[in-house]
């Protein structure tokens, strides 16, 4: 029954995901991306995971992305916008690169498949709610969390200290 | 809950779109985008595993992922903001000011 979901929603993933790739302006990888993220937040929410699905749609698809537009149109890239290509010239690292991620995915998608996963376990009612999650967010996890805000920090006091006017 | 197999799938998938992006594109902040690509491709796969075994530690480890992705752009952001306004391009092959 929730394939029926899935599957409509994972295909529409994919294929925003190669939009964000080949697009030819970074305004439209951008939407393309925005997109992804909320199919993204579908999936998590048929997984039970909601309080995730929410975090998803508020931190990428809000915050991130809000950054990323905002940094386009702060560098004006229309002059970037027309046509890139890829290489002209094939090099031999290139092709063997490509072949090697697509033998990658290949191998990962057969040991996948060969695999037996069970029937998934039968979850309590309060999983992936934002009360559950919390609880053992303070409890179990609470010294990760405390790294998570000082590196936030020095994210924020970074990218302050490097996108000012002038350095000296 | 569908098969864990499909989100593996299709986090694979994901991921490998996410490679290519960073392999192809030369402009940087299409490159940043997909390097998001790839850590929501990952998240998929904690969400997943997550799931199938009944437990809430993927959740948790998916949140430090968020947080990550939220420090490293605005990081990165930062960094194509000064390195455009020293040369006003965001072209990565013409950056090599790290070449000696």
């Amino acid at each position: 029954m929730e394939l029926l979901i899935f599957y409509p929603i994972a295909i529409l993933c994919v294929i925003l995901a190669l939009g964000v790739v080949f697009n030819k302006s970074p305004i439209n990888s951008a939407i393309c991306l925005i997109g992804m993220m909320l199919g993204l937040a579908g999936i998590f929410a048929i997984t039970q995971a909601h309080f995730i699905a929410i975090l998803q749609i508020i931190i990428y698809a809000g915050a991130i992305m809000v950054l990323f537009m905002f940094v386009i149109m702060l560098l004006n890239l229309k002059s970037d916008a027309e046509e890139w290509r890829s290489r002209q010239r094939n090099t031999f690292l290139s092709v063997t690169t490509g072949f090697l991620m697509l033998g990658a995915l290949y191998k990962i998608i057969d040991v996948i498949l060969e695999t037996d996963f069970n029937a998934p376990a039968k979850v309590p009612d309060t999983f992936g709610t934002a009360a559950s999650v919390g609880e053992s967010l303070f409890t179990d996890f609470v010294l990760p969390f405390e790294v998570a805000s000082v590196l936030l920090l020095a994210a924020m006091v970074g990218a302050v200290v490097l996108a000012k006017t002038k350095l000296d | 809950m569908a098969d864990l197999s499909h989100y593996l799938i299709l986090s694979a998938i994901l991921f490998t779109i996410g490679v290519l992006g960073v392999l192809v594109r030369r402009n940087a902040i299409v490159v940043f985008m997909s390097i998001e690509i790839m850590l929501n491709a990952v998240n998929i796969s904690l969400i997943g595993f997550d799931r199938y075994m009944n437990q809430q530690d993927g959740q948790i480890f998916s949140f430090m992922v968020m947080c990550v992705a939220a420090a490293e752009v605005s990081v990165g952001l930062a960094i194509v903001i000064s390195m455009f306004r020293n040369k006003p391009t965001v072209n990565l092959d013409e950056f090599n000011i790290l070449k000696w």
